[in-house]
């Protein structure tokens, strides 16, 4: 495991990651390696995030891992200023964007400490950092920046 | 798709009071609600054989049909309790005339009843999507994430989302049993606080106590009853479904197909439509709607909204009460109520002149579900 250092602005965020399951182990313990992974459809070849033990398109169980470079465009985006999570407020007004990866699938991901504003269509990378000693976390920030 | 025509009627609506109502349970919003629509049809809890609710949105609790029953002190023959959000509202108005097709029941009560402005409101702000990590929380988020992608699509404003606002604002300041009746300009929109950008505070509606019920019955027993019946011309559904932010089209709603649907079924067309009363959580979603819909072309539900043209006097009046957005924050059920209350010429003072036709729109999730209804008075002019 390689060593990313531990991010105490990022620690608060702690408590809001989910509790492990046999599912997304493999997807989690990638993300502490500084790797973001997705499942690939070994019948239709599709790339599927959230993981799960059957493919959405096609229904086949069988599903291989795949390291991503996470690489995609803003699809649509949101700038938050209420207070949901106090995990957040350090970090307010801060984006939420939709992501579509260029290998598929669409998530959500925060963009913290943006530095230049966020328009659609904008190229995004992902951005991971360590949360915990064992947790990282996945961002996402302006390929541009 | 099969004709309802002159077949199921509503013959009676209620509701509590909207906004803060402190010590009033959930199950009281519901049981007060159905005792005033019963008295409104002129019946008795002892002519009801069916209670359809919708769970309260704060809670989830279950077998909450025949708890409402229950608190009714009646066992009937229908029961259950519909899971699809918003659109539970006419979802469960279809179950009613299913069981009614079916001969199992005559008369049937249709509640939703909930507390989350004086009681507990936890369940709001939870996370959307997969993840916490990602920082979506609360529903203005996410569909604050819809009005952005329309925004790119079409060019839709702000000016234009504060316009629908203040339409049903203006429609509310008609309404004294509306929560909010203070009217507001463009400039006071544009200087209520950010939530989630592109919404504001005004562009969300507001956290209400309250319930609101209605009676579904056949046209036979309607018409042994003291109202006007307000008939049900035609029911659609379609649910968008999947999690808003992977759907391939993230500007559009169900409205389309359950809005054809609807018109097939009550062979009616949008031009035959005098009023829409149109689920408004946020700003966005009636602009969309009419859109689906096709009373106006896509993206043109901004600059309609923004010509006024949704305007009680004006060529589509929209949300005669107020909507969520002022009327109540309550999912959707107020929009029933006040569609039966236009079609028999109860409107007071924000009546729509003539109305003989209304359209019924409700979504729940985030544009997760749809139902589309058409009420009619048969042409019975007030």
């Amino acid at each position: 495991m390689s060593e990313l250092p531990v991010a105490d602005k990022f620690a608060a965020f702690e408590e809001l990651i989910p509790p492990l399951t046999d599912l997304n182990t493999p997807y989690r313990e990638a993300l502490s390696r500084g790797e973001l992974i997705l499942q690939q459809c070994q019948t239709c070849t599709s790339h599927q995030y959230p993981f799960e033990s059957f493919c959405y398109e096609c229904g086949s169980t069988e599903l291989e891992n795949k390291i991503s470079l996470g690489q995609g465009f803003v699809y649509s985006f949101v700038k938050v200023h209420q207070p949901y999570h106090s995990a957040f407020k350090p970090f307010i007004p801060y984006t939420v964007a939709t992501i579509q990866l260029d290998d598929g699938p669409r998530l959500l991901s925060a963009m913290l400490e943006l530095t230049t504003e966020v328009k659609i269509d904008d190229r995004v990378k992902p951005r991971i950092e360590r949360i915990t000693a064992s947790e990282s976390m996945l961002m996402y920030e302006l390929e541009r920046s | 798709m099969k004709s309802l025509k002159q077949k199921y009627c509503i013959v009676g609506v209620g509701n509590t009071a909207y906004g803060k109502n402190p010590g009033i349970s959930q199950i009281a919003h519901n049981v007060l609600a159905i005792r005033s629509a019963l008295e409104d049809a002129g019946l008795t809890t002892q002519d009801l054989d069916g209670v359809l609710t919708k769970a309260p949105t704060s809670t989830f609790p279950m077998l909450w049909g025949p708890k409402i029953a229950e608190a009714l002190r009646i066992q009937p023959k229908v029961t259950a309790t519909l899971d699809q959000a918003g659109a539970s509202n006419i979802g469960l108005i279809q179950y009613a005339i299913s069981a009614i097709e079916l001969g199992q029941a005559e008369v049937i009560a249709i509640s939703y009843g909930d507390n989350p402005r004086t009681g507990t409101r936890a369940s709001y702000a939870r996370p959307r999507g997969d993840d916490a990590l990602a920082g979506l929380f609360g529903a203005p988020s996410s569909y604050a994430m819809v009005a952005k992608r329309h925004m790119h699509e079409y060019g839709t404003t702000n000016e234009q989302l504060a316009n629908v606002a203040i339409a049903h604002r203006t429609h509310a300041s008609m309404n004294p049993g509306a929560q909010f009746q203070e009217l507001f300009t463009v400039d006071d929109y544009m200087s209520s606080r950010w939530v989630a950008e592109p919404f504001r505070l005004l562009d969300c509606c507001p956290v209400s106590d309250g319930g609101a019920a209605y009676i579904i019955t056949t046209e036979e027993k309607a018409k042994e009853l003291k109202t006007l019946p307000v008939y049900i011309e035609g029911i659609g559904q379609a649910h968008p479904s999947w999690d808003f932010y992977r759907r391939p089209e993230l500007a559009t709603s169900g409205a389309k197909i359950a809005g054809k649907m609807a018109f097939e079924s009550a062979g009616l067309q949008p031009a035959d439509v005098d009023f829409c009363e149109i689920y408004d959580c946020f700003t966005i979603v009636p602009l969309i709607s009419l859109e689906e819909y096709g009373f106006v072309g896509k993206g043109e539900g901004g600059s309609f909204y923004e010509e006024q043209r949704t305007h009680i006097g004006g060529e589509l009046p929209c949300n005669t009460s107020g909507g969520l957005l002022s009327e109540t924050g309550m999912p959707g059920t107020q929009l029933v109520v006040e569609a039966v209350r236009q079609l028999r010429g109860q409107g007071q003072n924000r009546q729509v002149k003539g109305a003989e036709v209304g359209l019924v729109s409700q979504q729940g999730g985030i544009m997760t579900t749809h139902a589309t209804m058409l009420l009619s008075n048969q042409g019975v002019h007030q």
